[in-house]
């Protein structure tokens, strides 16, 4: 165990800053959940972070990547976070859909997708919930029928992140007639085209960060399906597997904003319960336990490991974390938390009604919770 | 960077797990309690014979010079088996504390010897009375006496395998053998106690487990209900972060800086309420036997709670991660960062 950085490591993140340095832009973007010009300053963020190489920093180069390892990308996103860089739009994309593609996707397929995606030239959204099939995802009823060398689509998708602006979407389709996790196939389909309707819903801070879609009769090539026709239980589950692992959640954000809740109390504490300091220092505790875990799994990763049902554990412990963290801002900031705008530099207000979201998507914790109780620890379903 | 542990390491606790969990099983566990015994003599001498007494003393000592990493990787393995004899105590924080002071004192040369240390955080002592060299603290000096040269008073605890005693000594029979680094006596005695919580929460869980798909309710075994399986799964999910922690703070305990203070403070915090989450779950999970001393539940959560609050408080633990919090740069980028560097 060796806990320093090598000094590759450390001029890569001095390249990193500099470059951040010379880039982020300095008034923060509009939300790309709030209006359309919010999402396209976002996709024109990431026009700019693909010019220096950084769109996508783990994917091959001939994907639009930078070929770099799981260490430089967590000394990337601390970087990213240190910068106070725009959020990115197209994580959907490039941390579920992205990798996933890596594993089961045929070469034309990887590059006729993946470079448009590292660049921010076509966005992602999920399409997998159902108004019936949230949880039990094994539950959709959307369908695909092959015709020659086409699919037919028909359903209704609901809960898509991103997909009131995005350009594409992956969604899970099943056979008509086909049960539960067999029949089910990952195809991709464009938002703009003939017999998609997207409803976007507003959510609980007032963005439209999410749609719903109606599919009706949407004709797309067979090249759009990801695996095996009838794989794609299988091929979900992996890209499930990403989404509540370390892909999507660096330790970073957590991190500065536990530092930022430290430098909010320490502003403040002449005003507040001195209780709260437990909760700062706790904050910090959390997230440095999570920052260690992740560096922890990527040199297991990187000595060969495999991801497995330990993630579930992860997307309980930062969705919980995130929400404790931004708990006690509240609580610091006293009656001035629901004042619109918010005060201070930081978005605490807003931060913690996203942290709510945290514990519902990707897999309710409740469910994750079953996965590590049958998974890990052998308990009967 | 380089998260994950040698080959020998893993040798070495994979020694010490197959050691320990044949040398105290729960019939040892049942046949000390009968006879109200919180020390095994025989089971000492075999973890004597295998070296772990020898693993953080220097070679110059006739130690194996190895690291607080090494050895907190077979406190894992006495937590998960609630080992009552001194492993933690003597081979981790007082043989080398005491190999630092006076490397030729020949209590060193003995790898069963036990060296027990009174620190002035702790209000009794570990093992005092069988212990070759007891360490005392006083105005940052240590104070070397042996059992026969002091009055020692046995303390009562609700954990049926400490063995511990209020100490009264005399500075004049006593050998003063310096100003001591107490600092870092506490760092180890912490890491190690955080070590053993990681043991500790991980068989409460495990028994819960076992219990849990074999005990019958409503035609099922209670493990399926989803009630029972959140307890667990919780429990578990603290113990998955707080084992970076402690092997974080193992690694870099050797820095001595605020950096390494706060970061095996933050390791006896989390593991050891993992390890309480973990026990009391267990026991609810157990349901009404849990609570019974019929089950070994029981000794998982009164280690817990001892080690809880020994070698400090999480109050006290918690104002050392405060200073690191307010006294040096935070952020996504200071992780592994050292006090030399922004000095």
């Amino acid at each position: 165990m060796d806990l320093t950085y090598t000094p590759e490591q450390q001029a890569f993140r001095a390249e990193v800053r500099a470059w951040l340095e010379a880039h982020v832009p300095t008034a923060p973007l509009e939300h790309y959940d709030a209006t359309r010009e919010g999402f396209e300053a976002h996709r024109q963020w990431e026009a700019t972070l693909k010019s220096g190489d950084w769109g996508m920093v783990t994917w091959p180069r001939e994907y639009g990547g930078r070929g770099l390892d799981l260490i430089q990308w967590l000394i990337f996103e601390e970087e990213y976070y240190r910068a106070g860089a725009p959020g990115r739009v197209n994580q959907n994309g490039i941390f579920l859909l992205g990798p996933t593609l890596m594993e089961f996707g045929t070469h034309e397929q990887k590059q006729r997708f993946l470079p448009p995606m590292a660049s921010g030239e076509e966005i992602w959204a999920q399409a997998w919930s159902e108004p019936q099939a949230g949880s039990d995802l094994a539950g959709v009823r959307a369908t695909a029928v092959r015709e020659g060398d086409e699919y037919v689509l028909n359903g209704h998708k609901i809960w898509s992140s991103r997909a009131a602006f995005a350009d594409w979407a992956f969604g899970l389709f099943r056979e008509p007639g086909s049960e539960r996790h067999k029949g089910m196939s990952l195809i991709f389909f464009r938002l703009d085209q003939e017999g998609v309707t997207r409803n976007p819903i507003r959510k609980i801070n007032g963005h439209v960060g999410f749609a719903e879609i109606f599919l009706d009769n949407v004709r797309v090539p067979a090249f759009n399906r990801l695996g095996d026709e009838g794989q794609g239980w299988h091929i979900c589950m992996a890209t499930a597997g990403f989404e509540r692992g370390l892909m999507l959640r660096s330790p970073a954000r957590f991190q500065e904003a536990a530092a930022a809740l430290a430098a909010l109390w320490q502003s403040r504490k002449e005003s507040c319960d001195p209780a709260l300091e437990a909760d700062v220092v706790r904050a910090h505790i959390n997230a440095e336990a999570y920052a260690l875990n992740i560096y922890q799994t990527a040199s297991r990763l990187m000595a060969g490991a495999k991801i497995g049902p330990e993630a579930s554990t992860n997307k309980i412990f930062w969705s919980e974390m995130d929400i404790h963290l931004h708990e006690t801002a509240l609580a610091i900031l006293g009656a001035e938390a629901e004042l619109l705008p918010p005060t201070g530099e930081h978005e605490w207000l807003d931060d913690y009604i996203f942290s709510l979201a945290g514990p519902i998507y990707a897999g309710s914790n409740e469910i994750q919770r079953n996965i590590i109780a049958e998974r890990m620890l052998g308990l009967p379903r | 960077m380089d998260f994950t542990l040698n080959d020998e390491q893993q040798m070495f606790a994979d020694t010490a797990r197959t050691l320990l969990g044949d040398t105290c099983t729960p019939d040892h566990w049942h046949k000390m309690m009968e006879q109200g015994v919180a020390f095994d003599a025989a089971r000492w001498a075999q973890i004597a014979g295998n070296g772990f007494t020898l693993l953080l003393l220097p070679e110059a000592a006739g130690g194996m010079g190895l690291t607080e990493l090494d050895l907190a990787l077979i406190a894992i393995e006495a937590g998960y088996v609630a080992l009552p004899e001194p492993l933690a105590e003597s081979a981790g924080v007082g043989a080398p504390l005491l190999a630092s002071l006076a490397p030729e004192h020949p209590a060193l040369a003995d790898p069963a010897a036990i060296i027990a240390v009174a620190p002035a955080i702790n209000p009794v002592v570990a093992h005092a009375d069988v212990a070759a060299a007891i360490l005392i603290e006083q105005d940052g000096r240590a104070y070397l006496v042996t059992p026969d040269q002091v009055s020692l008073t046995p303390a009562e605890t609700i954990d049926p395998f400490r063995r511990l005693f209020r100490i009264e000594w005399d500075e004049s029979k006593a050998e003063d053998l310096g100003p001591a680094d107490w600092t870092l006596a506490l760092d180890r005695a912490s890491l190690f106690a955080a070590a053993q919580g990681l043991g500790l929460a991980q068989r409460a869980v495990d028994l819960a487990v076992a219990y849990a798909k074999d005990r019958m309710q409503f035609g099922k075994p209670i493990g399926s209900y989803q009630a029972v399986k959140h307890h667990l799964a919780s429990a578990q999910t603290a113990i998955e972060f707080a084992r970076p922690v402690v092997l974080a703070a193992a690694a870099e305990i050797g820095h001595a800086d605020v950096h390494s203070r706060a970061r095996v403070s933050e390791a006896k915090i989390v593991a050891l309420e993992a390890a309480e989450k973990a026990a009391r779950a267990s026991i609810q999970v157990h349901g009404a036997m849990g609570y019974s001393w019929e089950v070994d539940v029981h000794l998982f959560l009164k280690r817990a709670l001892a080690l809880k609050a020994a070698w400090g408080t999480p109050a006290f633990h918690r104002s050392r991660v405060a200073t690191r919090i307010f006294t040096q740069p935070l952020g996504a980028d200071q992780t592994f960062a050292r006090e030399t560097e922004h000095a």
